[in-house]
């Protein structure tokens, strides 16, 4: 990809903007939201694993040493929210906010204001989903919502304030999500630079759009599915209350239909990140640029029907069972078409193995697993085995840990050293991967084989033939949150200093974003380069 | 500058390992399902094995050529980096179309047919069942009913406190044990009907191979057809609040014969309680009585001094409610009072109506059990005859 024109602009990298805290509350400089956003992924990151390492520290032995299970059970669930909806899915668009401009050769986004205002959403929505813990401290109220993430009906109509919280939380979040998509794909489809068609744009460009599409069509299903429970607690409807009329499944059936598309709002920004990071590091150009766009797409749509699969146990028609089992079947096709292009690019490449890479093959291998053992949950016969069992906790933890947060960290190390200018420490990145990999397996392997021995999900406490397997679990979780400070740390030096990075920064570097400086101006592609060549 | 510490990563591997051997010398825990007992899970079981062998294949296949590419191209070795970007001529298509094959093979043909003939197997509740079995689940517990003779009780975990606390060793059944157990005839196909009197519950025995939600307002079913004699222990499997960890499922499978003498010894037990509801009882028989009832079914909300876990669980020591009037001098039911909390239950809330579950001389015992412990005094009492004719 060659660009024709590159004037320097005499204002290139004079940034006009006040200075101190106004700067990021005022800001709409793109780069400056993309940090904002992924600062903050971080802080909830380490927010989320303080909680659920609380939950494993009880979990290490039988019997009930730490807390109560009403406390527990609030823990697994804001754990599982703070990670979803405060880590993961900021960090993807973080990621999304600092790139796609650079990738596409666009001044800024579309939407800079909206922009600003959809990441200033985002820490009172994580304050309300926390504050019933600290208000639980001065007594008022009986803590956060103690559900599950899930928050099935009726457990949740009779669940304290915090199930009040979460949901006037899940909305703010919810709005933050949809300004965000509703400004990618503008800048996406119009902001491109002369010459990149749609095929031609970058797949991780296209794993965001495909992203920002299911966000908008799902996000409203899940707030208006809250919301109805918001007024079945406390306006009277009986939505969910079968003694009025309404249905209990009804409730998952909103929940599901957003929150299997949501799997792939995590992990289609990851996907689309992957062959760029295994391109940069086999100096090989991607290998089915066009198959893995139509692959994206195809996850998309199949992901929108398939959502009843997470409650067969529910007592649904056989028909139904067997329409959920095939489609989900389905979807392991264009996923095969993904790993097929990922090893493809790899196969006859010049590797090397630098942090990014590491991650990026860690990923593949991991996320393997979760592909896999999700297929085999699509069975129905099966399912009823694993189903609420710590298989399925296993699984999900395959695929949003290894697939999600490992796929985010890849990103990180792969544009850090674009972001800062500065280079990471390799010595520690390496270490770094080395013990998330390791401990990462020492913690959820074990837990695949406590969910085929018959230990439910969610349970503070449990019988004791799966005390070893649980204590194996709690010790490879410690190491795995500890591990994570050496990224916090690695990510302070580079920020701070470590030698210079170059524009290009890879060898095999490829794309409009490695022809800015490292780091870009403040203001970049103020003049639009044209794409001249194929990609 | 050293940012890790080398000693204690040495000391937590070192304890990582020496759990592993405690882990092997203890050999109680399994690597797959438990021995199934149920034609069910014993599909299940090979259904899952074949699984299992399929997509351990899948991986190692697939992740050999990425090894052997890591291994072979790479930077190092001095290989010149290829620049295709996709399949060309007919003999490389068939080649990327090949895997994709047989994907779809393994999809809809290998895993896609077993799997249609379980879900119709597991599905096929009402052909030839020779009996059913009704499930209600409550926070927290379960309560099982005969409608073929009449039989009903409810079944609490009996795992005492101390042993969850630690004040006490554990014992072989920690918190899969019961007081009343269920019991099923082997070798007949028993059609389980399950439901729900306040949110949902999943009733799972791994040995059965079943695992049903138990839904409030709907009814569910699943079947069983256990074909050895034997005590199976399951528990709740969907997230049901506080105690969702402590309501244990345990299924005693007996011979026939043995199946029909333990009807009979409960159809006389319930006759034994039912006459209890038309005598009168002092009130000292009621607060005894009243105290072993409230500690199996209130106090895990209200506690044991009836102190509660305000504000989910309201204090019963000084409640307004409980220290009010017991009935209206007609002796009918007042509104929002006591016995009707007791009776009825509060929507919205995890206070259950009790009347659906509990026998009349049970709920009378509790009523004037609370009303006059935790310093309560109210003097009064009440019948179980009186809490007949309420119903």
């Amino acid at each position: 990809m060659n660009t024709a024109t590159h004037t320097l602009d005499p204002h290139a990298g004079h940034a006009h903007h006040p200075t101190g805290v106004l700067r990021w509350l005022t800001t709409t400089n793109h780069k400056d939201i993309g940090t904002m956003y992924l600062t903050f992924s971080l802080l909830m990151f380490f927010l989320g694993g303080a909680m659920i390492l609380a939950v494993r520290a009880e979990l290490f032995q039988p019997g009930l040493q730490l807390m109560k299970p009403e406390f527990f059970n609030q823990l697994i669930g804001v754990h599982a929210l703070v990670m979803i909806f405060a880590a993961l899915m900021p960090a993807a668009t973080g990621f999304a906010n600092w790139m796609i401009p650079l990738m596409i050769g666009a001044p800024d986004m579309a939407l800079p204001r909206l922009n600003n205002w959809g990441f200033w959403l985002l820490p009172p929505a994580a304050l309300l989903l926390t504050m019933p813990f600290i208000l639980a401290i001065f007594g008022i109220g009986d803590g956060a919502v103690a559900t599950g993430w899930t928050l099935y009906a009726p457990l949740s109509v009779q669940g304290g304030i915090g199930v009040d919280f979460a949901i006037f939380s899940i909305h703010i979040l919810g709005i933050s999500s949809i300004m965000g998509s509703i400004n990618i794909i503008a800048t996406l489809l119009n902001m491109r630079a002369p010459g990149m068609t749609l095929m031609k744009m970058p797949l991780f460009c296209w794993g965001w759009l495909v992203t920002a599409v299911l966000l908008i069509i799902t996000l409203p299903v899940l707030a208006g599915g809250v919301t109805m429970l918001l007024t079945d607690r406390h306006f009277g409807t009986h939505f969910f209350n079968a003694a009025g009329g309404g249905d209990p499944i009804l409730f998952q059936h909103l929940f599901w239909f957003f929150g299997h598309p949501e799997v792939y709002i995590l992990l289609l920004p990851v996907w689309g990140l992957m062959p760029h990071v295994l391109s940069t590091f086999t100096r090989k150009p991607i290998y089915g640029h066009t198959a893995q766009v139509y692959g994206f797409i195809a996850i998309g749509v199949l992901g929108l029907i398939v959502w009843a699969h997470h409650f067969m146990t529910a007592g649904l028609p056989v028909p139904a069972l067997l329409y959920f089992m095939y489609s989900t079947m389905a979807i392991s096709l264009p996923l095969a078409v993904l790993f097929f292009c990922w090893i493809a690019t790899m196969w006859r490449g010049a590797m090397s193995f630098e942090t990014p890479m590491l991650f990026a093959i860690g990923f593949i291998v991991l996320f393997g697993i979760a592909g896999l053992t999700g297929l085999v949950l699509a069975d129905v016969a099966a399912d009823a085995q694993y189903h609420h069992s710590y298989f399925v906790v296993a699984h999900f933890h395959y695929a949003l840990f290894a697939g999600g947060i490992m796929g985010v960290m890849t990103g990180v190390y792969y544009w850090l050293p674009k972001w800062t200018g500065h280079m990471y420490s390799e010595k520690l990145g390496k270490l770094h991967f080395w013990l998330t990999v390791i401990s990462f397996n020492f913690t959820f392997m074990p837990q695949f084989f406590l969910g085929l021995a018959g230990m439910p999900r969610r349970i503070p406490d449990y019988a004791l033939q799966f005390t070893e397997f649980n204590a194996i679990s709690t010790v490879g979780a410690f190491v795995l949150g500890l591990s994570q400070l050496l990224f916090a740390w690695n990510i302070w030096r580079c920020v701070k200093g470590g030698d210079k990075a170059t524009d290009k920064v890879w060898e095999g570097s490829n794309g409009l974003e490695w022809e800015l400086s490292s780091p870009p101006p403040y203001h970049s592609w103020d003049t639009q380069p044209v794409i001249k060549s194929t990609p | 500058m050293t940012p890790l510490n080398p000693r204690p990563l040495g000391r937590l591997f070192a304890g990582l390992s020496l759990l592993l051997a405690a882990g092997t010398a203890l050999a109680d825990y399994t690597w797959n399902f438990p021995t199934p007992v149920t034609p069910i899970a014993r599909d299940t079981l090979h259904i899952h094995n074949e699984f299992m062998v399929i997509i351990t294949v899948l991986f190692v296949v697939v992740f050999s050529i990425m090894v052997y590419s890591m291994i072979k191209h790479r930077k190092s070795t001095g290989v010149e980096p290829a620049t295709f970007t996709g399949p060309t001529g007919a003999f490389q298509w068939f080649w990327v179309l090949v895997p994709f094959g047989i994907l779809l093979f393994i999809d809809f043909v290998l895993m896609g047919i077993p799997a249609f003939h379980a879900v119709i197997e597991m599905e096929d509740t009402r052909t030839k069942a020779d009996m059913v079995l009704k499930v209600t689940g409550l926070q927290w517990k379960w309560q099982y009913e005969y409608p073929d003779s009449g039989i009903k009780f409810i079944s609490t975990m009996s795992t005492p406190r101390e042993q969850i606390e630690g004040k006490a060793a554990k014992g072989e059944n920690y918190l899969l044990e019961v007081d009343n157990e269920v019991v099923l005839p082997v070798g007949k196909k028993v059609r389980v009907l399950l439901t729900s009197t306040d949110v949902i519950h999943t009733w799972w025995v791994p040995q059965f191979g079943v695992k049903r939600d138990a839904i409030p307002g709907f009814l569910r079913e699943t079947w069983v057809r256990i074909e050895e004699p034997g005590v199976y222990r399951g528990q709740c499997a969907e997230l049901c609040g506080k105690d969702h960890g402590f309501m244990p499922v345990v299924v005693r499978a007996v011979p026939e014969a043995e199946y029909v003498a333990w009807v009979d010894k409960k159809k006389t037990e319930m006759a034994a309680a039912a006459a209890g509801s038309d005598r009168a009882w002092t009130k000292d028989e009621l607060m005894a009585a009243g105290k072993a009832a409230y500690e199996k079914n209130c106090a895990a909300c209200h506690q044991a001094e009836g102190q509660g876990l305000p504000p989910a669980f309201p204090a019963l020591a000084g409640s307004k409610i409980v220290t009010g009037p017991l009935l209206s001098p007609e002796g009918k039911l007042i509104p929002d009072s006591h016995v009707d909390r007791v009776l009825n239950g509060k929507t919205g809330t995890a206070m259950q109506a009790f009347k659906a579950t509990l026998s009349d001389a049970d709920l009378a015992a509790i009523i004037t059990y609370e009303r006059n412990a935790f310093g309560n005094n109210k003097g009064d009492m009440i019948q179980p005859a009186q809490i007949k004719a309420l119903r």
